[in-house]
């Protein structure tokens, strides 16, 4: 028997059906990369206890009404001098009278005895703000502990927060965090003109 | 003159797609990699608020989505143009959201079940009421990890 070649298949319609696999995907799926501000809420109670005392120099009050106005410490602030501020009362490197008390925290990891500043944020928003607003002020807060943190880190390893973070050094991360806890607490918000 | 001379009778080559098959799956590959299968059409209008300190939400399965925002173009006439909630394929109230985050449990593995993440994307325009109102439902579901979607603000404040 005569040993016949092979047909040869033919290769001209590979390139449409590839292109039709790339068009199923560009439509089928989507690029985006979610992100956003990471946030935890608080677990719901059972019982009501009364509400724990705190005192009023530890607490940062930032109010925001329905037209997105912010009150912060009885005070009509611009959203753009709020990280400043909460930075100030965060630290309290000046160890003021109006600013949060200092406890003194024994045997932190690479850190030893450290004051850490009592603070506490209270959040509270109307039923009518943006939610733009209370985004931007979420971040600015969140900025005020990030680059505290940030100083902190660089001070001791000249890397900042990110990286550490990054590098997954939790230890590092979790000593940097118990100096500077992030404490905002949201109250239920009012309904005031809607 | 010599530029414009009739095509003399050696034809000009022909250019050889041989290799087109390639650079297309090579593009394909690329997408298929890089993107994500698009989970549910979109019947609410959203703009996320932009922000700085973002993370990332690393893995997708641990997620669930709620999104926020007034009805797009084609539901406005049956819906308004208030802000609505949609949950999966159909717009929703603030009561099934319970009912939503459970089923979602439900079709988690047992030991991702704690690092379920919420993700809240909401009209940058909606006011904070009906936001409040999720988060309250949230907290009753027990679902207290949670992310508000952002975008990545480049310009100063």
């Amino acid at each position: 028997m005569a040993r016949r070649e092979a047909p040869e298949i033919n290769g001209g319609s590979m390139a449409d059906i590839a292109f039709m696999l790339l068009i199923f995907f560009l439509v089928a799926t989507t690029m985006n990369i979610d992100s956003g501000i990471m946030r935890k809420l608080p677990p719901i109670v059972e019982d009501q206890q009364d509400d724990i005392d705190i005192k009023e120099r530890n607490v940062f009050v930032v109010l925001i009404n329905s037209n997105d106005q912010l009150l912060v410490e009885n005070e009509i602030l611009n959203i753009k001098n709020l990280k400043d501020k909460a930075k100030e009362f965060i630290a309290n490197k000046a160890n003021l009278e109006t600013l949060p008390e200092k406890k003194l925290v024994k045997d932190i990891p690479f850190f030893g005895d450290q004051m850490v500043s009592k603070q506490v944020i209270s959040l509270q928003n109307d039923r009518g703000t943006k939610y733009d607003t209370y985004i931007t002020v979420q971040n600015e807060l969140t900025k005020a502990y990030n680059e505290l943190r940030d100083e902190l880190a660089m001070g001791k390893w000249s890397k900042t927060y990110a990286q550490l973070e990054k590098a997954h050094e939790k230890d590092k991360l979790k000593a940097i965090r118990k100096i500077y806890p992030m404490r905002i607490s949201e109250a239920e918000p009012k309904n005031i003109g809607e | 003159m010599g530029k414009f001379q009739k095509k003399s009778g050696k034809a000009s080559p022909e250019m050889s797609t041989a290799s087109l098959p390639d650079i297309v799956f090579m593009l394909l590959f690329f997408f298929m990699v890089s993107t994500t299968m698009r989970d549910s059409t979109m019947m609410v209008k959203i703009t996320v608020p932009q922000a700085t300190e973002i993370k990332k939400l690393e893995k997708k399965s641990l997620v669930s989505y709620i999104n926020v925002g007034p009805p797009t173009k084609a539901f406005q006439k049956l819906y308004g143009t208030e802000p609505k909630i949609q949950l999966n394929d159909q717009f929703a109230s603030v009561d099934d959201i319970q009912q939503f985050i459970s089923s979602e449990r439900e079709a988690m593995k047992e030991n991702d079940r704690p690092q379920m993440t919420t993700s809240l994307k909401v009209d940058k325009d909606t006011k904070m009421g009906i936001v409040t109102d999720i988060k309250q439902a949230l907290r009753r579901a027990s679902a207290l990890k949670i992310n508000y979607s952002t975008s990545k603000r480049v310009e100063d404040l």
